[in-house]
């Protein structure tokens, strides 16, 4: 399947990534040409194979849920681009 | 300057034990050797202070005996760990200047055994190449050169720096990442010896994540032998990686007995690829000889799925790469895009990115949002994984036939220039994952050893597959194939 330019735009707006409108063509150009690529799987027979999410043997361990850290604030935000008041600071965000 | 940085851990570690030699002294040997290798753009960042203050401590701990085999050993870091206070960025601009407040798992563990940091090493921006070309910091540079020519060659990726930094001898060995290739592939491009575990040997806390479910550290060294003691240092459950196995973790130097006797090696018919270079056939063949002649049993294996592995990777990895990555978003660390008048937070995320990724980790961030989204996630990312199953599959029912390990070449040519890919396809990149990836797909172990050189007398490396949980005696056929191949040529130092 190719990608076109609307679907090259919606892929950019799911990644949260700003691709100006003149690049968008040869974005959707690179993408058909990794998807077409991706492709291939389609000739492999899947039926009733089931989805492999983990290859570890084993179960994800279960531990009991109690805080065990915390209290850091001057750390976690040591790296912030803009915090205030013991907060992140982001641009004001209304709906 | 003396020529202490040239040698082996293994070395260091008897020297430093009947104080021929001391930490301090190796550190600086080490030292002066980096600050000679700008050419090399293998360090993104030094920490020769730090470093000095390290070895004494190292000293001091090695007078007391009983000191873990790590101590006093100068290593170099991929940029991908976190190293507390320590610029941590994956080469990336998004992360420009973010200094974590903590140590990952595996260096922590390094520096309680006494080991000693140089420095942070270049890598493809969060581990998205086979180059190093996508780094900020510009390319690691190959130590090999064609015979005849300056021409500057790729030392690999993403793993480019720690490969460049080991050949060159500016650290006795190196942490490593390997999602798809990562480790081995910049290992057989530089003559060294580069491990992958199985997947949970080693924790990946504290490792900037690419993607979840393949990444795994490992150690690139100058021999076989230091692999299996680097990697013993750096093994074994921990708390904070849920995915961490708790498993016991044995002795991998103890079972590198270079007896493989009645071992059963196969070699897969798939990996044999249509335009092979004769050089890359001769290789692998010479290899499957010296086991034979060492004792173990060649047979021909299986594995039908393979074609699929490299389209498979490359739907999942981006896929967990889309969510990994969304983290970085301009509001708890690194890049920020300035806003302009009237814009707000939904521009400051899309152009937070935009600025801060480089064009291969956007092309995968967009492609791992696109499978994952409603109407193509069974299409692609629900068909990718049951492959991976198929994938492994493939290589459980080998190994259920008594196979201990699987021989393979570990690249499909020499390294190449840096910039020769520059106008090709972003494909044809992936296609230097074509051995290796598998492996991470199954979870498996594997191993690339120096073999031999090119035509053009640059470094060809083949690959082994192990068991899962059985680096050890992956380790030990490995050894034979570094002992039969007799590769102990340097560079010629021309940096």
């Amino acid at each position: 399947m190719s990608i076109d330019k609307e679907t090259a735009r919606r892929a950019a707006h799911l990644a949260r990534i700003a691709v100006p409108e003149e690049e968008l063509e040869n974005l959707a150009q690179e993408l058909s040409g990794i998807v077409g690529f991706m492709e291939q799987l389609l000739e492999v027979d899947v039926e009733g194979i089931e989805p492999l999410t983990s290859v570890s043997p084993m179960a994800l361990p279960r531990r009991t849920d109690a805080v065990t850290d915390g209290d850091q604030i001057k750390k976690i935000l040591k790296n912030a681009p803009d915090s205030r008041e013991g907060f992140f600071a982001v641009p004001k965000v209304m709906e | 300057m003396t020529d202490l940085h040239k040698i082996t851990i293994a070395e260091a570690r008897t020297k430093l034990r009947k104080k021929e030699i001391t930490s301090v002294e190796l550190t600086e040997s080490c030292i002066g050797a980096v600050e000679e290798s700008k050419a090399l753009n293998a360090y993104c960042v030094k920490t020769p202070e730090l470093a000095r203050e390290q070895a004494k401590k190292a000293d001091e701990l090695l007078s007391k005996g009983n000191a873990p085999d790590m101590c006093g050993i100068p290593l170099g870091i991929k940029d991908l760990f976190c190293t507390k206070n320590i610029n941590s960025q994956a080469a990336s601009k998004i992360l420009t200047d973010f200094k974590p407040e903590y140590e990952s798992t595996v260096t922590s563990r390094l520096w309680d055994q006494g080991a000693i940091m140089l420095g942070k090493l270049n890598m493809d921006e969060f581990a998205m190449g086979s180059s190093n070309e996508t780094s900020v910091y510009g390319p690691a540079v190959n130590p090999w050169q064609r015979d005849g020519s300056d021409k500057k060659l790729t030392a690999g990726g993403s793993s480019g720096g720690s490969a460049s930094a080991v050949a060159a001898d500016l650290c006795l060995a190196a942490t490593g990442t390997d999602t798809g290739g990562s480790i081995r592939q910049p290992a057989a491009f530089t003559g060294i010896v580069g491990v992958k575990p199985t997947y949970g040997r080693v924790s990946r806390w504290g490792i900037i994540a690419f993607a979840s479910s393949l990444d795994q550290a490992g150690p690139m060294t100058k021999t076989v032998k230091d692999s299996a003691i680097f990697l013993n240092a750096i093994s074994g459950h921990d708390d904070k990686d849920s995915t961490s196995a708790p498993f016991e973790v044995p002795n991998f130097e103890a079972a590198i007995t270079g007896d493989i006797r009645g071992k059963k090696i196969g070699i897969p018919k798939e990996y044999r690829l249509d335009g092979m270079p004769d050089e890359i056939e001769k290789l692998w063949k010479n290899g499957a000889d010296m086991l034979r002649d060492a004792g173990a049993e060649i047979v021909d294996v299986s594995l039908p799925h393979t074609k699929y592995a490299l389209p498979a990777y490359y739907v999942l990895a981006p896929a967990e790469a889309s969510s990994n990555l969304a983290r970085y978003d301009g509001v708890r660390y690194g890049h920020r895009a300035t806003l302009r008048s009237g814009e707000g937070i939904d521009e400051m995320y899309a152009r937070t990115r935009s600025e801060g990724f480089g064009d291969e980790v956007k092309r995968r961030v967009m492609v791992g949002a696109y499978v994952l989204s409603a109407g193509f996630y069974d299409a692609y990312y629900r068909r990718a994984q049951r492959v991976r199953t198929l994938i492994k599959k493939d290589f459980d029912d080998v190994y259920s036939l008594g196979v201990d390990a699987i021989l393979t070449p570990a690249t499909p040519s020499a390294a190449f220039g840096l910039g020769e890919m520059k106008n090709e396809d972003p494909i044809k990149m992936y296609l230097n994952d074509v051995f290796t990836v598998t492996v991470n797909l199954a979870g498996l172990p594997g191993v690339s050893v120096p073999a031999g050189l090119s035509s053009e007398g640059l470094p060809l490396g083949l690959q082994l597959i192990g068991r899962p949980w059985e680096e050890g005696e992956m380790l030990n056929v490995a050894s034979i194939l570094e002992n039969g191949a007799e590769f102990n040529l340097k560079p010629n130092k021309w940096w």
